[in-house]
């Protein structure tokens, strides 16, 4: 409904190809053209440090996406989505370091290989549903975190895995710069697709089978297929965002992959909006920003009261707490995530000042 | 047996100086007999629905009206006996399998995607007559995901038109209010181009005005786009006026089936409705 009524004056849809556009009005897609203009200088003005968070939000948000398209949209639940992501970053490795699969060929091969293992860990999901279904994603964490310690010959065990620098025809792609276009590149390609699919036949399926199980089944709709599917389809964009951070990283290790990087996961899209593709992308970066901003919150009480000890020695607890803090309050106040709040404020300011 | 079966609405349409459409049964129920633990909710119940017809189902509360739909569509399977769906045996079938060979219903207590919008709901019914997949999909462009899209909107625009909620194809289905969703749930079912239509309830909670639309929306349905129609209904008004044909429940059996006059006039019919008259009853027990 708040969508429909921000379409500007004078905007008509004289078609059913321009009615089923990826945006909603022209300027709302410039805009996003715009904000792309912008991310790709971004390297040329940014220190290291700032593309280097970029980055992360870039890796941590196609993941996110995956999630969000498993529990926005399709209403399952997920407890196990580090595990995969800490599959595709393995996968990847693997497939460069045993096959000499090129960097860049290795990545989406990672998210094939991911998807495989999320349709299998998926299969509970065709029976299970809400705590049952949790306390089975549940396991296939615990699962994949004991076998990244153990399969020596796909992981390299408990000194994990070294994964190579991006190679494209003998020239390195090295350092910040160079990975935040290859980064931004897949989070473009990723959201496109998520988007597409959400708008499609399939993605139609997936929020059916959440809104009302019995009346999709009515419409022809094969429900075991389509939640065992959307783990599939998570779990693809699990294995390409943790292919990426494994690549950034350069190594690999197990220890990365533990069950609060999944709570962390739905962190995101609880904050970022249950079901939306642009909101995915704002809960991530919020999560990502937000220890940055409670450290530099931190250093600026400092800077008016001189060093405080205590507050030093428990810096690395309120950064945590903080994101706890921000997961209630966003239940509370805004359960509907960042999107939401987004279009109150562009609804505000296109009916400002008669917003009633 | 059958061919009497058939006799009255091939009557009626010659009557009406209709077309006399081929008389062929879209669904044969035989025997259906439908227990829960000790509660037996249908008894052998059998009947036939011919296409082109307006068939109703009616019966006091708690007959086994909205067990029958079930079993129908296949939500409960039936303890014995069959469902045939145009002459092929669906009872052992899953109901998203039922759907694809024809098979459209609504249900009495509201079931519309809360979240998407009519549009979306009404596209969802068309999830079998679609062949883009997760991954043509997310492709969209080149893919033919696109051209196949827009074709079924063109078809899902038809029915938005003949429902008459233009007005409200993006409005979010969980906003509108409860005859609009009603209308919106026929057009999802009626996407789905099944060749038999279950209604459960359709105008249940109604009122008049909204009635007499949802009643012309069901009569056309029938008569223009010649859908087969089985419903539901309480509103005996309604039933008599609209249908062709009618059967009685009554504690899961089957007690009358036929036109709507004679259904009227028959006396286990009134008896189920009304009750028995006391004097009828001291009469009876005097006799006995």
């Amino acid at each position: 409904m708040i969508s429909s009524s921000l379409i500007p004056c004078g905007q008509f849809k004289t078609s059913y190809a321009a009615d089923t556009t990826l945006f909603l009005t022209p300027a709302s897609r410039n805009w996003c053209l715009f904000g792309i203009a912008v991310a790709l200088a971004a390297p040329l003005v940014l220190s290291n440090y700032l593309l280097a968070l970029l980055i992360q939000i870039g890796y941590y948000g196609i993941a996110a996406l995956g999630l969000n398209i498993l529990v926005g949209s399709t209403g399952q639940i997920s407890l196990g989505h580090a595990a995969f992501f800490g599959f595709g970053a393995f996968a990847s490795a693997w497939l460069n370091n045993s096959f000499g699969v090129p960097v860049l060929a290795a990545i989406p091969l990672a998210g094939v290989l991911t998807t495989l293992l999320g349709l299998l860990f998926g299969i509970p999901a065709g029976r299970l549903k809400g705590l049952y279904l949790a306390i089975a994603t549940f396991a296939s964490q615990f699962i994949l975190e004991d076998f990244f310690s153990r399969a020596n010959w796909f992981t390299g065990g408990s000194s994990g895995a070294q994964a190579n620098p991006i190679n494209v025809f003998g020239y390195e792609i090295g350092g910040d710069k160079g990975f935040f276009y290859v980064v931004l590149f897949f989070v473009l390609v990723m959201y496109l697709l998520g988007a597409n699919l959400l708008r499609t036949r399939d993605g139609r399926a997936f929020v059916a089978v959440r809104d009302h199980y019995l009346s999709a089944e009515v419409m022809g709709i094969n429900l075991t297929k389509y939640r065992i599917l959307s783990f599939g389809i998570s779990s693809f964009y699990a294995g390409v965002g943790g292919a990426l951070y494994g690549h950034y990283l350069g190594f690999v290790s197990a220890e990365g992959f533990t069950i609060l990087l999944s709570i962390q996961f739905l962190g995101m899209i609880i904050i970022g909006g249950m079901g939306s593709v642009m909101g995915t992308l704002m809960g991530t970066a919020f999560m990502v920003l937000l220890p940055e901003g409670t450290e530099a919150a931190v250093s600026t009480i400092k800077h008016f009261t001189g060093d405080i000890p205590a507050l030093t020695s428990a810096l690395a607890y309120i950064k945590e707490a903080a994101i706890g803090l921000a997961i209630v309050l966003f239940l509370i106040f805004e359960p509907d995530g960042l999107v939401h709040r987004w279009r109150l404020i562009k609804s505000y300011w296109k009916l400002y000042p008669f917003s009633y | 047996m059958s061919a009497d079966k058939n006799a009255a609405p091939v009557a009626r349409r010659e009557a009406e100086g209709r077309p006399v459409l081929e008389v062929r049964p879209v669904l044969q129920v035989r025997d259906v007999s439908l227990g829960f633990g000790g509660v037996r909710a249908l008894t052998e119940v059998s009947f036939e629905v011919n296409k082109g017809e307006l068939f109703s189902i009616i019966g006091p509360n708690g007959a086994g009206k909205t067990s029958m739909l079930n079993c129908i569509s296949g939500r409960y399977h039936p303890t014995s006996g069959r469902v045939l769906l145009n002459g092929r045996d669906v009872t052992d079938l899953t109901p998203n399998v039922r759907a694809t060979l024809g098979l459209g219903r609504t249900f009495q207590n509201l079931a519309l995607f809360g979240h998407m919008s009519v549009l979306d709901n009404i596209m969802v019914g068309r999830h079998h007559l679609l062949r883009n997949n997760a991954v043509t999909g997310a492709l969209y462009w080149g893919s033919g995901a696109r051209r196949e899209e827009l074709a079924h909107r063109r078809k899902v625009e038809d029915i938005i038109d003949f429902l008459e909620i233009a007005h409200i194809r993006k409005a979010v289905a969980g906003t509108l209010p409860y005859g609009l969703r009603k209308r919106v749930e026929l057009a999802r079912a009626m996407a789905v181009e099944p060749s038999i239509i279950l209604l459960d309830e359709p105008m249940a909670g109604m009122n008049l005005e909204e009635k007499e639309d949802m009643a012309r929306y069901i009569v056309d349905l029938n008569e223009e786009w010649g859908m087969t129609v089985v419903m539901i209904e309480h509103d005996m008004g309604v039933v008599m006026d609209i249908s062709q044909r009618v059967m009685v429940l009554e504690f899961g059996r089957k007690i009358a089936e036929g036109l709507p006059d004679e259904v009227m006039a028959n006396e286990r019919v009134k008896v189920a409705y009304l009750g028995i008259d006391d004097d009828e009853e001291a009469a009876g027990e005097s006799a006995a």
